[in-house]
């Protein structure tokens, strides 16, 4: 018998009987009243900084101010003005590894916990969003829910892919559990709301 | 050695114990304040309780449409019924794509199934990318925490580390200044890798993808460098649909750290392109686990540390004491239950104070389970003889109350009147460290007689 | 209202003053209170290590004892728990238990919830601390635990707050485990000393002149280690206070 037919038969003879429906939501998630506010609040909470622009035609001109010595930057963001490297020339993620700054279509954001949905099916390379040394994520700013319970409800995943929740820069607190912002992934996390 | 022993060696520096325990009374602090900033989170934790309770049910429901889904998305699925059949699975996968160097990011189970010596045996080197996981690797200990792996080290214990492995400044203590070191010489791991591991925190069966939940990003780099990804999952991580993971994403970094989410909360659903996505079931006792009622429910467990940071026994004695690949609550009823004989102490290693069952996410009841435990350990015949002839004698003299007012005259008599050194001894282990209560003269039920006695 | 008072094994033999305290608290309300003298053990000792053999015939007797009263009371958060959380797993179905368990209580949750207390008519002008004892804490549920998100209550504070001059202060840990835990304290000795000496520091720290509890086993760990040290905290069993008594004369 393979393994999984011993697995599985063993599973069945064990399982307990007792009836347990897969529950629903029984209760009001969090809410709030201004869940730009909510969401610029908790994207500091955890590294980052929230900023507010009047479109997306404002973004280049933020990221020069932001970064105005980033020589490598790559951006997938349609119809922004910055350059026309979108990081999918590259034939291998490695040839990522020295990007200084990526920004991102996020898709939406949680005001919860200052998260922001990255699905971009386009992308060629996962591992951009980890080896640039910083990141912006580009939200639209009626895209913001409060809680994951209605974040959950806009993610699919019917075709093979991947997407990610990124809140904030990476971090750690390993040693001695003083925090440290920019572990291995970026060091620095904008969200630009547009 | 056992819990005790080990305690014991661990609080001789009382001193690093009082700082052991205030870092992660601390991390606790952290925690309460996440839950307090959710008005639901008691419902979200009966929530989770019952959506694990339901796939535990039906887990072999689950995990077959599990691996469809994941087939019809181009990765490929192995089942491992224990430790040898994962890491012998993962060692053909990385033979069969000639890879020597392997990244890991963190993953209890791989600990559990002893991974990192069968492949350092076979040639392959494995670095565990996790910064707290890296940096026990190279002081060859294993993690003392499953989610804070260093947390018993001081970052002088990190310099020292460093400057030997990573020849940074000797006695550079800053952690901002280590943690860059350590990026540096970890980045050089990840663009050399040929295939990286990862833990999965949850599966959903819906869609036959895993997720993986990081602070630092390292599981991510790990899978999206190399062309090959392999995934280590126990069964128990399943859950059955994407949106159950809103119940789940949180309250896990809530708990673990006190932060409304990691910073990555990554969905693999494939492999990278031209690349391979592997995943492997896992049983390894947790199927035997499933079939016993009074322990099933640890289960349900998402390994989020939140019951040992509370634990005041492992604050006081660290995860090192032990002795299992898991420390603290959880850790003890599930190795118990693994192997009762050689964890016979870690039930004991616990004073039922319930502080581990009131903050676990899944409702686990943790404390309840130490206490079953000890029934089947003294049923097998494992308990101490000492202790329980002791206790046993206490029983029967319980049974003759007559017998019992003797013993207590004859006990409150006897004591003041025996020289110090008679009573604080070696073998009075209470009076090591605290007097004895005084011996009144007379018992409560003698003083009642008496009075009841006296009325009219 | 007959109430059957529950004094534990180890009150009996070494804290009768504490015992005696209960008895004259709960006469004081002007209650009808029983001693029925063929008490011995609630088992809990026995039952906390895993040696169970004894356990049906003791819950049993502790039944048979105690069945008719109205009420049993008892100064003692885990005893109690023994009877109402653990008995089961001796005694269930028996007859008499299920209405035993609705009426066993604990001292100050009885006078707190039942008797419903408005005042009491003693006075303690010094800085009291409370331990939470984890079996009347977290089981009985004699407080809101810490780990919990639900509405803050404690009722021995509340009945303590009755109390005139006493001033309550906080330790920073209100509620972690003093490191008693039954036969824990000698098999697991230097984590339960190195627990019980946090907890004594933590309620100096606040400002405590008198720590109390509704646990004698807490107590009487704490007690031996301060004793021992010669810190400078007297330890009293909540029926003391509310009986009226002062530090100097806790027995």
């Amino acid at each position: 018998m393979s393994a999984k037919e011993t697995i599985l038969q063993n599973i069945r003879a064990n399982k307990p009987t007792e009836a347990a429906p897969l529950p629903e939501l029984d209760f009001e998630p969090l809410t709030f009243d201004d869940l730009a506010k909510q969401l610029g609040e908790m994207v500091q909470a955890v590294g980052g900084q929230l900023l507010a622009l009047n479109g997306k035609a404002e973004v280049a001109a933020k990221i020069n101010e932001l970064y105005p010595d980033a020589s490598r930057v790559v951006c997938n963001v349609p119809d922004c003005g910055l350059s026309g490297d979108d990081g999918c020339k590259a034939e291998r993620p490695h040839d990522l590894a020295s990007v200084e700054l990526a920004v991102v279509q996020g898709e939406f954001a949680v005001a919860e916990n200052g998260a922001v949905w990255v699905k971009n099916p386009r992308n060629r390379h996962r591992a951009l969003y980890f080896l640039a040394e910083n990141i912006v994520l580009v939200v639209d700013k009626t895209q913001i829910v409060p809680t994951m319970h209605q974040a959950y409800e806009r993610v699919r995943f019917d075709e093979p892919g991947y997407g990610l929740f990124i809140s904030g820069p990476s971090k750690t607190a390993d040693i001695e559990q003083s925090l440290v912002i920019g572990a291995h992934g970026p060091k620095s996390g904008y969200v630009f709301l547009v | 050695m056992g819990h005790p022993e080990n305690a014991r060696e661990f609080t001789r520096d009382i001193e690093r114990t009082h700082w052991h325990d205030q870092a992660l009374w601390f991390v606790r602090e952290k925690r309460d304040r996440a839950a307090r900033s959710v008005p639901e989170w008691e419902e979200l934790r009966d929530q989770a309780a019952r959506i694990k309770w339901h796939t535990m049910a039906h887990l072999d429901r689950y995990l077959e449409q599990f691996e469809a889904n994941a087939k019809a998305k181009g990765i490929q699925v192995h089942w491992a019924k224990d430790a040898e059949a994962h890491n012998r699975i993962v060692l053909r996968i990385l033979q069969d794509h000639q890879v020597t160097r392997l990244v890991k990011s963190k993953s209890m189970l791989t600990e559990e199934c002893g991974l990192n010596p069968v492949l350092e045996q076979n040639g392959i080197e494995v670095v565990d990318t996790d910064l707290g996981e890296r940096i026990v690797q190279l002081r060859h200990e294993h993690p003392s925490h499953i989610v804070l792996p260093a947390i018993h080290l001081k970052k002088e214990d990190v310099s020292d580390t460093f400057h030997e492995h990573l020849h940074t400044e000797k006695g550079n203590n800053d952690p901002t200044y280590l943690t860059r070191a350590a990026r540096a010489h970890l980045r050089e791991k990840f663009l050399a890798a040929e295939a990286g591991l990862t833990g999965v925190n949850f599966g959903i069966s819906e869609t036959g993808g895993v997720v993986v939940c990081t602070n630092e990003g390292n599981a991510d780099l790990g899978a999206g460098l190399p062309r090959l990804h392999i995934a280590s999952m126990g069964i128990e991580k399943m859950l059955p649909r994407l949106q159950d993971l809103a119940v789940f994403t949180r309250l896990l970094a809530r708990s673990a750290t006190g932060q409304p989410i990691t910073s990555y909360t990554s969905h693999f659903h494939g492999p990278v392109e031209g690349g391979e996505m592997h995943i492997i079931l896992v049983d390894n006792g947790r199927s035997t686990l499933l079939g016993d009622p009074t322990y099933r429910k640890a289960l349900h467990c998402i390994r989020c540390g939140a019951c040992i940071n509370t634990c005041p026994v492992y604050r006081r004695s660290g995860g090192h004491s032990y002795g299992y690949t898991i420390p603290g609550p959880i850790g003890s009823t599930l190795g118990a239950f693994k192997d009762r004989k050689a964890n016979r102490t870690l039930p004991y290693a616990s004073t039922l104070c319930g502080s581990c069952t009131c903050v676990c996410p899944a409702q686990i009841d943790l404390h309840q389970q130490l206490y079953d435990h000890r029934q089947e350990i003294v049923k097998a015949g494992l308990l101490d003889r000492k202790k329980e002839t002791t206790l046993n004698l206490a029983g029967w003299l319980f049974k003759h109350p007559k017998l019992l007012e003797l013993g207590g005259k004859v006990l409150r008599k006897l004591v003041p009147r025996l020289p110090r050194p008679l009573v604080y001894n070696r073998f009075n282990p209470w009076g090591e460290a605290r007097e004895l209560p005084e011996m009144p003269a007379k018992s409560f039920k003698e003083l009642y007689r008496e009075r009841k006695g006296r009325q009219p | 209202m007959r109430i059957g008072l529950f004094i534990p094994c180890y009150m009996n033999e070494l804290y009768p003053g504490i015992s005696m305290a209960t008895l004259e608290v709960l006469e004081r309300l002007g209650l009808d209170v029983d001693y029925p003298l063929a008490q011995t053990c609630c088992g809990q000792p026995m039952a906390n290590s895993g040696c169970t053999k004894d356990l049906k015939e003791l819950a049993l007797r502790f039944l048979r004892i105690f069945k008719d009263y109205d009420y049993v009371v008892g100064p003692s958060g885990s005893c109690v728990a023994m009877v109402r959380s653990h008995y089961a797993q001796f005694i269930e179905g028996e007859p008499g238990f299920d209405r035993l368990k609705e009426r066993t209580l604990e001292l100050c949750e009885f006078l707190h919830d039942v008797i419903r207390v408005e005042k009491f008519d003693v006075s303690f002008p010094y800085k009291v601390g409370l331990h939470n004892s984890c079996h009347g804490h977290r089981d009985l549920r004699l407080a809101s635990p810490s780990e919990l998100h639900i509405p803050c209550y404690n009722k021995l504070e509340n009945l303590l707050r009755k109390i005139d001059g006493l001033e309550l202060v906080t330790p920073q840990r209100p509620d972690e485990c003093c490191g008693f835990g039954g036969t824990f304290a000698v098999t697991e000795k230097d984590v339960s000393v190195a627990m019980g000496n946090d907890r004594i520091a933590d309620h100096l720290s606040a400002g405590a002149e008198v720590m109390t509890g509704a646990d004698v086993s807490c107590l009487m760990h704490m007690d031996g280690l301060i004793r021992r040290q010669g810190k400078p905290l007297r330890v009293m069993h909540m029926a003391q206070i509310l009986n009226g008594e002062a530090p100097d004369g806790a027995s």
